[in-house]
């Protein structure tokens, strides 16, 4: 009988997924709020048992397969408090438009569980599993609007180009698992840095299939494709969703396959890194500014981010890997904000998803507009928010590991993307109101909680300490 | 015996033939979700015939797994293309061109 206690939190999360499916098949259509309500309390019970749960030091179990360690706990939490925020933002926006079904909650529970088996992968099985559980989940989520033509074609593009990115990235495990004879992580890594002088090809063959796998699902230049298509297709409750949290297990398991797995060959997978990032940035930040829609430009806007997160892992030492993570943290928090501000915006039978639709907001929804402004600040990276000591630390680790040109580069991108944000804030404060007024939107706890999320971005802005200890002492040792 | 090269020769050539399908199929969304059935059954062939040559079951294990999980894809994988096809009555690839920018 393996050691349950590590793995509590995913545990109990299976049940209550069940419960919820179950519980929401007597509830009548009024009665709805029940289901989500109990999602929530769901989210907050597992925050209670992972931060009980906490502990130094690394615990394996099922033989070596799940990993609980200050890094998983750590992107576990942060995940909970997104798909809290997530499915807050989105209950308005759902009701009204017929889509406020138990199957919401439910599936977002269970992709939340494979994110957290993905977070804790200690082996390529587990991963798989992870990976697959979480993607199932998201291809049945961004189909939900069942009569929308737009959501189908997101859809299916993203199952095709999803399903793309598993086989290769199963592949590369297969070669990977020639080579080493286990599906253990710890042990790859350690029969992989036996290996011989010969098998270098054959490890970068491999290597090459996971990386490309990988840069898929974080959706890395040239692999990007299905990014703008589904942000915009889907609906925006779920892109809320798809754009946030499963960021955070995505960079789990880049550290968990190339840090974990083949630490030893960092001089490899970090030049393939460090041209995936280069592209990302270049092309996220010069083709957001074309766009009109502006799910599609923060489409662009995290191809950009990910650039900036491949940038901190590409530099495989432990204040890049820090600086990664905490620039992971602040990106599913800024653009779960910025989600927030289109889904509390969007009415029944009107979708705030044009830029032209934030003209004037200024004038109309004075305090949402000052939240936006807050948040498009902080994906700039304007000094006082969050998003300035994301990027600031991610600079630092590339100048002092000796890739100053990157830096350099990365800045110029920067200063290149401040622009489409800069419009948005120009369309909200300086243009002028145009079309019928949309009603205020009611206050509900969604608004609350973009309140506190847009503000929480000025306060890791300006206190970062605990949080940024928190992600160095997890690759300190 | 059959040397393992072959097993990955073949494994290798049924990989890219679904990769190829995948990005020159241009006519039926359908040849696309065989395509990628395809892709994972090349990934089985590497994976069973690593395992036969190593001595080492995990592989094989992991095999059970990559089947189940395909099932399960290819179920939602058709739902999706029902979907698809209630709301354009058309399964062309060449027609999911509605986003563009």
């Amino acid at each position: 009988m393996p050691d349950l206690t590590p793995a509590i939190p995913e545990i109990f999360l299976l049940t209550m997924a069940c419960v919820v499916l179950v519980v929401d098949l007597f509830l009548r259509q009024e009665q709805r709020h029940l289901t989500f309500w109990l999602t929530q309390l769901t989210l907050a019970g597992l925050f209670l048992l992972t931060w009980n749960g906490m502990q130094a030091g690394t615990v394996t179990t099922f033989g070596g397969s799940f990993i609980r360690d200050p890094l998983s706990d750590l992107l576990k939490l942060f995940t909970y408090v997104v798909t809290a925020g997530v499915l807050l933002y989105s209950r308005d926006y759902l009701r009204d438009r017929k889509l406020y079904k138990g199957e919401y909650p439910v599936l977002v529970l269970f992709s939340l569980l494979g994110m957290m088996v993905m977070i804790s992968a200690g082996s390529f099985l587990t991963l798989y599993m992870g990976l697959e559980l979480l993607s199932l989940s998201l291809y049945a989520l961004v189909a939900f609007n069942r009569d929308s033509s737009e959501a189908s074609e997101a859809a299916i593009k993203y199952f095709v180009l999803g399903a793309l990115a598993s086989g290769m990235l199963l592949y590369g495990m297969s070669i990977l698992y020639g080579l080493t004879g286990t599906l253990d992580l710890a042990a790859v890594q350690e029969r992989l840095a036996a290996a011989s002088d010969g098998a270098r090809v054959p490890i970068l063959f491999g290597m090459v299939f996971v990386i490309v796998g990988l840069a898929f699902k974080l959706g890395a230049v040239p692999f990007h494709m299905w990014m703008p298509d589904v942000y915009q297709g889907a609906p925006t409750s779920v892109t809320a969703f798809l754009g946030t949290a499963p960021k955070l297990a995505g960079f789990a398991i880049l550290l968990r396959l190339l840090v974990d797995g083949m630490g030893g060959h960092q001089a490899d997978w970090g030049q393939i890194l460090m041209l995936l990032a280069v592209l990302s940035l270049a092309i996220g930040n010069i083709v957001a500014i074309a766009q009109s829609n502006i799910k599609r430009m923060l489409a662009y806007s995290t191809i950009s981010h990910v650039g900036f997160i491949v940038l901190g892992v590409m530099i495989g030492n432990s204040d890049g890997y820090s600086a990664a993570l905490f620039y992971t943290i602040i990106y599913a928090l800024m653009s779960l904000g910025a989600f927030g501000v289109i889904l509390v915006l969007s009415q029944k039978g009107f979708e705030a998803e044009n830029l032209a639709d934030f003209k004037g907001l200024n004038e109309s929804h004075a305090w949402i507009a000052f939240l936006m402004l807050v948040l498009m600040a902080s994906m700039i990276g304007i000094p006082g928010t969050a998003g300035f000591i994301a990027k600031f630390w991610v600079l630092q680790a590339l100048v002092e590991s000796g890739h100053v040109y990157l830096a350099v580069y990365a800045v110029l991108m920067s200063v290149i993307g401040a622009f489409y944000y800069l419009r948005v804030i120009k369309l909200m404060y300086v243009d002028k109101w145009e079309r019928d007024r949309i009603p205020l939107p009611a206050s509900d706890p969604g608004n609350v909680a973009l309140s506190i999320n847009s503000l929480g971005m000025i306060w890791l802005g300006l206190f970062p300490g605990v949080l940024m200890a928190a992600c160095l002492a997890i690759f300190a040792a | 015996m059959i040397p393992l090269t072959h097993f990955l020769v073949l494994g290798a050539i049924l990989f890219s033939i679904s990769v190829a399908g995948i990005f020159l199929n241009r006519k039926n969304i359908i040849v696309l979700l065989m395509c990628i059935e395809l892709m994972l059954l090349a990934v089985n062939t590497n994976f069973i015939a690593f395992s036969h040559y190593l001595g080492d079951i995990s592989g094989q294990v992991f095999v059970f797994f990559i089947l189940t999980v395909a099932a399960a894809e290819a179920a939602i994988g058709l739902a999706i293309l029902v979907v698809v096809f209630r709301n354009r009555r058309t399964i062309n690839v060449q027609d999911l061109d509605e986003m563009k920018g």
